[in-house]
């Protein structure tokens, strides 16, 4: 348990630290960029300020913080719009790997992740999306130790700068993990042009391609959910970053902006509804706060908790982001002004995970209705 | 940091300490009630904020949980029952603006529930600009005379003390020219009317002011800081009216009746998640709202409760109409009923969704409406420009009004 002094600590390096090497100019960059990110950078997050490490277990290689410390690294992660593998390696992979009950893989796979030398990232979804057991159908053949993979994954973050691919697949018992390394015989991946450029997704393809199982034949699925409802909870964050840091940048804009010759924030229609931004993204912070801290506390509803927040918090920061947009009149419809950034980032993170309607479904079913 | 933690587990260990002491000398099976409340207040334990000798221990308001919980436990008398807005709103502003006499002639009666408050600000004329009370009050000799009419007014006509804000100036702007007195509601020329409202019932009162004489010593604060001493009283209000229980609210009266029906249309469905959610991330806002509070870093998610109350209160009532189905045709009792002290002390466990869908109109209005909560959060939170004001550098006398 820590204090809110430290957090808030933690919260002002990293932002010191992306405030200097992920400006928006460097975002720009990175977005026409094919890999997407930054080495140098990549590194400095976890040699500097031990970020892909936080919350990885001490055993193995990481700093033993909870989800309350990590969160607030993802909120800051979305008020700068970092574009780096961070999401798919420490949300998706190091959860796949920490919740896989394989301790030879996490031993293999986790202290990389932490010093910052491995990129990992999870490949679920298929041809046709989707976030759950159901969307998966690549068939694996095999047994024993000696599998190999053959077909697609798509929507995979940064999977084509990744250094371990997590493939699940299906076996004879079910679901199963399979471990990818990069280089792999068949292994092919292709960036496809997402609409927010900030987050690449690639299109995976193996072909016959040797994989590692990790965990018992057939059982992965259990530990896979839990650790997309972990991601969803950093996404959540990530979310809630955003949201704050548009609904800032408006209220700056507001104030600086004269018409009909005085500030557009004296005009009340403008700041109502900025008092509403405000209160969705206050609302959409106690819904990730809790979530982050519900997965440090190991709740045994940690799954709904998760899927609240995701479905709040991914409404919240579109709402937010379109109002933005609107707020800042003709220059917030052009490319040069950052806002259509957030705006984009917005909307895919609200499909990435699951959109808010699979999630508010998943809450259903918790209530029994 | 460790000597806080130090200090707060010292003031919490007393605090219990001093609870169980009480509860050992003056056991409330066999206690009077206000024998137990006086002793309450004697002990520090009536406000443990308050200073010593005025019912408190000038320890972190948070403790005051700790007092109520065991108190609760052990079957004693709740000094606030049928006087919460004396306790609320009317003690933190007499011991804010108050004088030793005021504090000694106040506080312990409030406590004890020997004298109700009630609070006399709203006017015909003056409801989101409070600023604008008309009721005049002018000094002869020792005394004011006070004339005008206020209006929502719970629990005004069993009431024994009124705060109330008059205007002692009108040839100074708006703010400048109010005084705040507490005055005898049993006072000749005070007459107390219910006030009808759509639910069939009169929860509030309208209260008309003939010719009141009202001793000086009834004034809190300076004249004409009027204004400042009511900030303190609505202050107070503002945390009574977000921090009322929401576990039996609209959600969970609406997942009753979903679970009742023997059919459901899947935007029902929808519609019913997205409350439970909506609910949830309320609560989840006012705990931490709470944990800022009590950990001395508030934040605007204090600020943003009562507008999403006043939201899910009327979206959650509706929701329950529409699985309610043709019943909302139909109604309970537009039976005209007031508040007594009787029905003060009965809990209102079970009322009617259909009577709290009319009641929950009232919450986006009442205590500071949701528009003047936007300005609120839009001006003192954000930072925006202020309203452009027209009455702000004139006199009253010369503001138009109606």
């Amino acid at each position: 348990m820590t204090t809110t002094e430290e957090t808030e600590e933690l919260r002002r390096t990293v932002r010191r630290f992306l405030d200097q090497r992920s400006t928006e100019a460097e975002v720009r960059r990175l977005m026409e960029d094919e890999t997407g990110y930054d080495p140098a950078v990549w590194k400095q997050m976890a040699e500097q300020i031990g970020l892909q490490g936080l919350a990885i277990p001490e055993e193995f290689g990481g700093s033993g913080f909870s989800y309350n410390e990590l969160r607030v690294v993802f909120e800051e992660m979305g008020r700068a719009l970092l574009t780096a593998p961070f999401f798919a390696t420490v949300a998706l992979a190091a959860n796949a790997l920490i919740e896989c009950g394989d301790d030879d893989a996490k031993k293999a796979y986790l202290p990389g992740i932490a010093s910052g030398e491995t990129i990992a990232t999870l490949a679920l979804s298929e041809e046709r999306g989707g976030w759950d057991d159901k969307a998966v159908t690549l068939q694996a053949s095999g047994s024993g130790s000696d599998w190999t993979l053959t077909g697609g994954k798509r929507f995979v973050p940064d999977a084509h700068v990744a250094d371990l691919i997590l493939v699940a697949a299906r076996t004879a018992d079910g679901i199963s993990l399979f471990a990818v390394e990069k280089g792999a015989a068949g292994l092919s991946t292709e960036v496809e042009l997402t609409m927010d450029l900030t987050r690449k997704l690639a299109r995976v393809t193996l072909d016959s391609t040797p994989a590692q199982l990790i965990g018992t034949q057939g059982q992965a699925w259990n530990g896979l959910r839990r650790a997309l409802r972990f991601a969803a909870v950093a996404l959540a964050a990530e979310q809630v970053g955003g949201a704050q840091k548009v609904l800032d940048m408006t209220v700056q804009y507001s104030k600086e902006r004269f018409q009909f010759g005085r500030p557009l924030g004296s005009f009340q229609a403008l700041k109502h509804k900025m008092a509403d931004m405000l209160v969705d993204i206050e609302s959409a912070k106690s819904a990730a706060y809790d979530a982050a801290r519900a997965v440090a506390d190991g709740d045994a509803d940690v799954e709904l908790s998760a899927s609240v927040a995701k479905a709040f918090c991914s409404e919240t920061y579109f709402r937010t982001a379109a109002q933005g947009l609107q707020l800042h009149g003709g220059i917030g419809f052009t490319w040069e002004h950052p806002i259509h950034l957030y705006f984009k980032r917005a909307k895919s993170s609200e499909f990435l995970l699951g959109s808010p309607v699979y999630h508010r479904d998943l809450v259903g079913q918790a209530l029994g209705i | 940091m460790t000597a806080t933690a130090t200090n707060q587990d010292a003031d919490t260990e007393l605090v219990i300490a001093k609870t169980e002491q009480l509860l050992r000398d003056y056991p409330p099976a066999t206690t009077d009630r206000r024998e137990f409340l006086s002793a309450q207040f004697d002990a520090g334990l009536a406000w443990v904020h308050f200073p010593k000798g005025k019912g408190g221990l000038e320890l972190p308001r948070s403790l005051q949980h700790e007092v109520y919980v065991r108190l609760e436990e052990a079957g004693a008398p709740n000094g606030q029952m049928g006087n919460q807005l004396g306790y609320s709103m009317g003690a933190p502003t007499v011991l804010a603006w108050g004088d030793e006499q005021q504090h000694e002639r106040y506080l312990r009666p409030i406590f004890l529930g020997d004298e109700r408050w009630c609070q006399l600000f709203s006017e015909p004329g003056a409801g989101s600009d409070l600023a604008a009370v008309a009721t005049r009050a002018v000094k002869d000799g020792d005394d004011w005379i006070m004339n005008g009419q206020k209006v929502w007014n719970s629990m005004a006509s069993i009431s024994d003390i009124g705060m109330l804000i008059a205007r002692t100036d009108p040839e100074v702007p708006k703010h400048q020219g109010l005084t705040y007195f507490v005055i005898d509601m049993h006072a000749p020329g005070v007459e107390v009317r219910p006030l009808r409202q759509m639910t069939g019932e009169a929860e509030f009162n309208e209260v008309y002011l003939t010719d009141v004489r009202v001793p000086d010593a009834a004034r809190l604060g300076a004249i004409s800081a009027g204004w400042k001493v009511s900030m303190a009283t609505l202050m107070n209000e503002r945390v009574m009216f977000a921090s009322e229980g929401m576990d039996k609210g609209p959600v969970e009266t609406a997942l009753d009746l979903y679970r009742e029906r023997d059919h459901h249309e899947p935007e029902l469905r929808t519609r019913m998640i997205d409350m439970w959610i909506k609910g949830r991330v309320l609560t989840l806002s006012n705990q931490r709202a709470a944990a800022n509070r009590a950990a001395g870093t508030p934040g605007p998610e204090g600020s943003t409760g009562k507008i999403g109350y006043a939201e899910l209160q009327q979206k959650g009532y509706e929701l329950c109409l529409d699985l309610l189905g043709d019943e909302s045709l139909l109604y309970d009792s537009y039976e005209m009923h007031e508040f007594t002290l009787e029905s003060l002390k009965e809990r209102p466990t079970k009322i009617d969704p259909r009577r709290r869908f009319l009641r929950s109109r009232a919450n986006s209005i009442e205590g500071g409406s949701s528009e003047i909560m936007h300005n609120i959060l839009a001006e003192r939170v954000l930072g925006l420009p202020p309203e452009h004001r027209v009455d702000k550098d004139v006199p009253f006398s010369q503001v138009p009004r109606g």
